[in-house]
């Protein structure tokens, strides 16, 4: 099976500072990493190619930090991966991103499946899949936490609310996993140094769209982003004691919010 | 931009994104409709004949017995261009949430996802959203003609029912056949506690040693009346608890009058779904935690120690 995954690189959510006098986000010096639900994406394929054999590409969009980021995936087991590199790249719209991993899809040639993240780790905002597979019209199955590739056909349960649902498509699809689905490994130091050696090709919108300028037509202007204001009284006492504890109780029934 | 179009497969959502829709529609022009999609959509249409839609765009079909957000998108896009209808809202479901991106790619329309809040600003929609992780709220104004917005749901107050005003419209959008189909459905079991409904909200973390110490905590949440919601490990590493039961960015956000906190840190990642709570009050061993940043009330100490003498005190109160 010809298996891609597409990722992205964020910065390291653990590692983000708020600046307590601005309540901007400081990001500056935090390392790149994939998202944990990328490498859930990632591990997927990964497990598809070891039963049924075939190969995995990894496919990412982002700022030249990308160039060390995607290691990482080539390290965990993808054996190839294409990249799309500007300064610019890790701020792109959903839409903007869509179509340049459209275009680069178009442009590897066969595939069978291609897996994503439900959500981005840093913005969640789940717009790529839906406009990925529209733009390549395919079937999209999202928010998967199983999948059993068949001949010519996949079979996905998505992870809903209310219900689990299973469903069949025809290959090629665009599926869209959800954590839980698998344990990404933990690649080992043989890997990590195997990695370096595996093929990066890197491409440039112009290589994949009939218009590149497109990708830096925002659809979508961010007017600010800072860290939401904490109005709490914060009375915080020390120690197991009645006397706190008849204290904790107290407050809370002064605030009219304790029922027993 | 004139007009709204409201989708949500979930009449409680829809109501909220009509109320909204009212208020916004004075500042962008044109009505305020609802698309209802399904194999007898008319009973629905019917529910919700006095929340303030101006019209009503009813499309029957067997192919919405199910949701599938390919067939879902196109009949909305279809429905938002015929009426010239320029902003699009639906509820940020899971459902609601891949049927946004999808009908933003049909109208070549910017989308924002997961809206927490939509305010006006000269004449245009400012749109709120989580961003890195739930660390920040980012501000954001689509600059397309046209605009789709997936809200969360309980974002907005639903307004009460008015007069039986809205016009009915039978709608009939040109399809493809699935590129899927269900081949199974299977329920989700006692899965089904509403926390995010609930008034007094215990929630629990890491700090919690054992599995079998649940009862102590499960003691207290009764005593309290309270339902038990968790951080993401509990119900993702170690799964004491089912997914309905998370808190947090990926899980539910509460706005209950209490939530007491026990055990927890405080990451981000989890404080985004207790945000909204009136009061917050946390029981956590480290005085460092980012959880006392957060709340109004707090105890350092033990949770092993505070947990049982809480639990009686306040027994003690219910049986005066």
């Amino acid at each position: 099976m010809d298996l891609i995954v597409c990722l992205k690189q964020v910065p390291d959510l653990q590692q983000i500072r708020i600046k307590r006098e601005t309540r901007e986000a400081v990001t500056e010096g935090v390392p790149f990493v994939f998202g944990e639900m990328d490498k859930n994406a990632l591990e997927e394929a990964i497990k598809i190619k070891e039963k049924l054999g075939g190969k995995v590409t990894a496919l990412s969009i982002g700022s030249p930090k990308l160039r060390d980021t995607i290691k990482e995936a080539l390290a965990a087991g993808a054996d190839q991966a294409f990249l799309m590199i500007d300064p610019q790249f890790d701020n792109l719209d959903s839409a903007a991103k869509a179509a340049l991993l459209a275009g680069a899809v178009r442009k590897m040639g066969q595939f069978d499946l291609i897996f994503l993240a439900e959500g981005s780790a840093d913005n969640y905002s789940g717009q790529t899949g839906p406009r990925l597979a529209q733009l390549l019209n395919l079937p999209f199955i999202n928010y998967v936490k199983q999948v059993e590739p068949g001949s010519g056909t996949v079979r996905a349960v998505r992870n809903m609310e209310g219900h689990f649902e299973t469903v069949e498509a025809q290959l090629p699809a665009v599926i869209a996993v959800t954590s839980g689905i698998n344990q990404p490994r933990i690649p080992s130091l043989m890997q990590i140094l195997r990695a370096s050696k595996k093929p990066i090709t890197e491409l440039k919108p112009a290589d994949v769209l009939a218009n590149p300028s497109q990708v830096s037509e925002k659809q979508v202007v961010m007017v600010s982003n800072l860290a939401p204001v904490e109005q709490r009284k914060m009375v915080v006492l020390e120690g197991a004691t009645d006397d706190n504890i008849t204290s904790l109780v107290n407050s809370l029934v002064k605030e009219g919010v304790l029922r027993s | 931009m004139a007009g709204i179009l409201v989708f949500c497969e979930n009449d409680d959502t829809t109501v909220e994104l009509l109320s909204k829709g009212k208020e916004l529609k004075s500042a962008l022009g044109g009505q305020v409709a609802a698309l209802v999609l399904g194999v007898a959509p008319e009973e629905k249409a019917k529910q919700l004949l006095a929340y303030g839609a101006d019209t009503l765009y009813v499309a029957r079909g067997d192919v919405f017995a199910s949701i599938n957000a390919d067939i879902y998108s196109d009949a909305i896009a279809q429905a938002a261009n015929n009426y010239g209808l320029d902003t699009v809202l639906v509820g940020s479901t899971r459902a609601g949430k891949e049927i946004a991106g999808m009908v933003a790619q049909r109208l070549g329309a910017g989308c924002v996802t997961d809206a927490i809040d939509i305010k006006l600003k000269d004449g245009a929609l400012l749109v709120d959203r989580y961003c890195l992780g739930g660390a920040t709220i980012a501000s954001l104004t689509v600059k397309t003609p046209k605009q789709v917005i997936s809200v969360m749901p309980r974002t907005f107050e639903a307004s009460a029912k008015g007069l039986e005003q809205s016009q009915v419209v039978a709608f009939s959008p040109t399809l493809q056949p699935p590129k899927q189909n269900v081949v199974e459905k299977q329920e989700k079991k006692g899965e089904s506690t509403p926390i995010e409904a609930a008034e007094t909200l215990v929630c629990i973390g890491r700090g919690i040693n054992d599995k079998k110490d649940l009862p102590m905590i499960e003691e207290l949440a009764k005593a309290m009346q309270g339902e038990i919601g968790c951080t993401r490990p509990l119900t993702h590493d170690i799964q004491w608890y089912p997914e309905s039961r998370e808190v947090g960015l990926s899980g539910k956000k509460c706005k209950p009058a209490l939530c007491l906190s026990i055990g927890i840190s405080g990451q981000i990642q989890h404080t985004v779904g207790i945000r909204n709570a009136k009061i917050i009050a946390a029981i956590n061993k480290d005085k460092n935690a980012p959880i006392f940043k957060t709340a109004d009330y707090g105890i350092v100490a033990d949770l092993y120690d505070v947990v049982p003498k809480l639990t009686q005190k306040i027994q003690a109160m219910g049986s005066k």
